[in-house]
């Protein structure tokens, strides 16, 4: 593999980890927050959904971003509802947003384009086209970094760029902030929370719903940027691998965001990695190639780096009797 | 004259059933310490949550400075300049000093602005109230007595006037206790009102100018401490003398012990030694009584003698058994050979919650003819065993078939003695048995402790309160710092000598090393093996 494929990789890397790094900072914030986020799955694809629905109707991806993110946040609402407001229980509730997005996702879609529960096709203007950064024709004639700002800085869609804020942003609200300290706060000790008169549901509300907005984005990301429409079940398991990220991250947004970008590597490298004859073991067979971002990620979970701790009152729903 | 600085007139709080306060009235004298006291579930804690704004009064009037109140939530009772340190700390404990003394007042919504502000206020409100602390130190990382001087300082930052302190030296070590005694007396130089919530006698006639007993949720009586003394605020503790039991001769001393321990040994994860050369011999027919405040090897000493945990050093003698490190015992041979086990937290290890109190009646006794035919666990042989077992022990309601968390906590624990004590035990071992019983309760539970007595079993009791120690025991044993410290027989253990020996000061007069004693070095509050350095007294 030479130089420009290894950029190749790399850049189809940051592509592919985009809803990764936007549910796991969803995953993040939740469960920092104290509540349990397994929903990020169904979150995505019911935003997924959305956003190309809207797209097609409107022919605007930005009003597909905007309903997707709308969708994310009313079903995470639910969520709140359920575990925050009811005290329900939280993997349940995530569960039930999972069930839901699948099903609903499909039902709508039959309903709405009768295409088997695809949308239509959309067309370049309703989708986020690639963005070419300043600057590429000017350094293309520089060696190392030409190459390097054309291939893999340069060239993605706007909910990449928007991830890789988001963590930026996510890092500096958890832990510059007052919202991130109350964050923090009321995920390790809900009742100090409290004792300090602030509001342990408010909190953790606006938690579970920036959550929901976040896995809106991803949703969109995942139909009007990477994809051209809305396929069934095009989340696929993407939700579940961002929450591995988030353990594996130990729920900090650095190592969170290494993880992410970890595994859309496995991915990306699979992918090319498919139908080339490798010295010694021969041509890999692709079932094999495929399996193996997922291999990965239960190798690296299982106990690579260290045990992670999980906000102390992670899944607890709080109460004031004790 | 200036007007009181708290005036509750006729708080009245229920849950469900259970009326916490009836009809309270109270009034603090601005720029005083006013104690309020009472025995466990006396009301103390609802009384000060109403205050503090955690639970809202279904009637009554609250007045702050002279101005009615109505305080809904904690961030209303901040506002009012009402600042609390409870119980159990609200720290988070993976937070810095400065981050925990922030939160809920951070002064803008970038931290890096009001930190400023908060280090500068934290060294000044340090300096003059004696309470420096590193801003950047891990609450977690603190010693007990550090953490409260951060709850202090969290009410101060906030401009508290009325500070509550809800049990405050429980979980202190006596040289911490004895340093946060003078910082009272600074808070009130500087005109800070401070409710002290207690069930210690004697800190309420050192430390306050004021103070009210509550009994049953009632507030039975106001008085001025200079006029008052302990007696007087016993008995309207307790609402009546309290006689002790009649209790006939223990049996000979010279009796072979049934259960002995040898120079038993036993440090946790940490390395820190809990336990170190602890002997002693439970005799039949006798109870010995182990005093001691909470923490200090008690609960590891009813683990290994129970066969919870193996000992790392030394042996227990059982009969003809010797159990040592390198030959443990499990509680299911400890139970045949005839030890029976009470434990100090009966929801994690007494019962199972939700099970049903007949299935409850036979835990660790399932094998036994109790639970039905051998091989089988009949739920006809279990209600009629526990049937049988409620009516002997007096259990309320005589309902085998209710769920465990359907009782009161009084009513748990007999159905935990009357497991253990169906099994006819010749040692039993108890921890805390009256821990969040109520006091008609506690009666009771006393007399089946006598009652087993009488039958010749040797009992351990291991008991915070020392009334209860005093009320029951044959011998006193004190523990402090994972060793037995001292000694007496029934006749000579006075509440002095016991509370001396608890606090590590040697007997001798004009002890000038007393602080060199094992409580003054002791692990504190290391005990229980619980995740927070509070003990857990529910």
């Amino acid at each position: 593999m030479g130089w420009l494929d290894l950029l190749l990789t790399a850049d189809s890397a940051l592509r592919l980890a985009t809803p990764l790094m936007l549910c796991a900072m969803a995953g993040m914030i939740s469960e920092r927050a104290g509540v349990i986020d397994i929903g990020l799955e169904g979150k995505m694809l019911a935003g997924a959904f959305t956003a190309a629905a809207a797209a097609a109707l409107t022919g605007s991806a930005w009003a597909g971003l905007g309903a997707a993110m709308a969708v994310g946040a009313a079903m995470a609402a639910l969520h709140g509802f359920a575990c925050i407001t009811h005290r329900g229980e939280q993997i349940i509730s995530g569960v039930a947003i999972n069930i839901l997005a699948s099903g609903l996702t499909v039902v709508v879609g039959i309903a709405l384009f009768d295409q088997g529960g695809q949308s239509p096709p959309l067309g370049p203007e309703a989708r986020f086209r690639p963005i070419v950064l300043p600057g590429v024709e000017t350094l293309s004639g520089v060696p190392v970094l030409g190459p390097l700002w054309r291939e893999l800085v340069s060239g993605h869609t706007l909910p990449t760029y928007l991830a890789l804020a988001v963590v930026v942003g996510a890092w500096w609200m958890l832990g510059h902030t007052r919202f991130g300290l109350r964050l923090r706060a009321v995920g390790e000790t809900p009742a100090a929370v409290d004792s300090a008169g602030l509001s342990v549901p408010g909190l953790r509300y606006r938690a579970v719903l920036i959550a929901g907005l976040l896995c809106g984005v991803a949703g969109a990301f995942l139909s009007t940027a990477h994809g051209a429409g809305f396929v069934r079940e095009m989340s696929a398991g993407k939700g579940y691998i961002a929450l591995a990220a988030l353990v594996f991250g130990k729920w900090r947004p650095w190592p969170v965001l290494f993880a992410c970008l970890l595994f859309g590597f496995l991915e990306a490298g699979a992918a090319r990695l498919e139908g080339e004859v490798l010295p010694v073991i021969g041509r890999v067979p692709t079932q094999v190639i495929l399996v193996l971002p997922y291999l990965a990620t239960v190798l690296l979970l299982a106990g690579f780096f260290g045990r992670a701790v999980p906000p102390r009152a992670l899944g607890t729903p709080y109460s004031k009797e004790r | 004259m200036t007007a009181p600085a708290v005036r509750l007139s006729g708080i009245t709080k229920r849950f469900g059933p259970v009326v916490a306060n009836d009809a309270v009235d109270l009034e603090i004298p601005a720029g005083t310490i006013h104690g309020i006291i009472g025995e466990n579930g006396a009301g103390k804690s609802t009384l000060v949550s109403v205050l503090y704004g955690f639970h809202r009064a279904d009637e009554g009037r609250i007045e702050i400075d002279g101005r009615p109140a109505e305080i809904r939530d904690s961030a209303d009772a901040i506002a009012l300049g009402i600042g609390m340190v409870h119980q159990h700390f609200m720290l988070v404990p993976n937070f810095t000093v400065l981050e925990n003394v922030m939160l809920g007042a951070e002064g803008g919504w970038r931290l890096a602005g009001g930190a400023r502000g908060a280090r500068a206020a934290l060294a000044r409100l340090g300096a003059e109230h004696g309470l420096e602390i590193d801003p950047e130190a891990e609450v977690g990382g603190l010693a007990v007595g550090l953490q409260q001087r951060v709850e202090i300082l969290k009410a101060l930052f906030r401009g508290a006037r009325i500070l509550i302190l809800d049990e405050p030296t429980g979980v202190l070590t006596p040289e911490e206790t004895t340093r946060f005694f003078g910082l009272l007396a600074t808070l009130k130089a500087r005109g800070v009102t401070v409710l002290l919530i207690t069930h210690k006698l004697g800190e309420v006639m050192a430390a306050t100018d004021g103070v009210s007993v509550m009994r049953g949720g009632r507030m039975v009586a106001h008085r001025v401490t200079a006029e008052t003394g302990p007696e007087e605020l016993a008995r309207l503790m307790m609402g009546r003398d309290i006689a002790a039991p009649a209790r006939p001769a223990a049996s000979a001393p010279g009796t072979a012990p049934a259960l002995e321990a040898r120079g038993l040994g036993w440090r946790d994860r940490r390395g820190v030694a809990c336990l170190e050369a602890v002997d002693l011999a439970l005799r039949p027919g006798e109870i010995l009584g182990l005093a001691g405040v909470a923490g200090n090897g008690q609960s590891e000493l009813l683990d290994l003698l129970a066969g919870l945990m193996p000992p790392q050093a030394g042996e227990i003698r059982i009969g003809a058994r010797r159990i040592t490190a390198a030959d443990p015992a499990d509680p299911a041979e400890m139970r045949r050979l005839g030890l029976a086990h009470v434990p100090e937290d009966r929801h994690r290890r007494g019962l199972v919650l939700a099970m049903e109190a007949a299935e409850n009646a036979v835990l660790g006794y399932h094998h036994g003819p109790q639970a039905g035919p051998p091989g089988r666990l009949s739920p006809a042989a279990m209600r009629a065993h526990c049937a049988r077992l409620m009516a002997r022990h007096g259990v309320r309601p005589e309902a085998p078939s209710l769920r465990a968390a359907a009782f009161s906590g009084g009513n748990q624990q007999r159905l935990v003695m009357g497991r253990e004590i169906e099994a006819d035990p010749a040692v039993l071992l108890i921890g805390q048995p009256t821990r969040g019983v109520d006091i008609g309760g506690i009666a009771a539970l006393h007399e089946q402790i006598l009652g087993l007595r009488a039958k010749g079993c040797a009992i351990l009791l291991v008991s915070v309160e020392l009334d209860e120690i005093l009320a029951l025991s044959d011998r006193v044993a004190v523990m402090a710092a994972g060793r037995i410290v001292a000694e007496f027989p029934c006749a000579e253990a006075t509440r002095e000598r016991i509370g001396l020996a608890m606090a590590g000061i040697p007997e001798t007069p004009g002890a000038a090393a007393a602080m060199a004693g094992p409580g003054a070095a002791g692990p504190a509050g290391g005990g229980g093996g619980g995740p927070g350095p509070a003990d857990p007294r529910h």
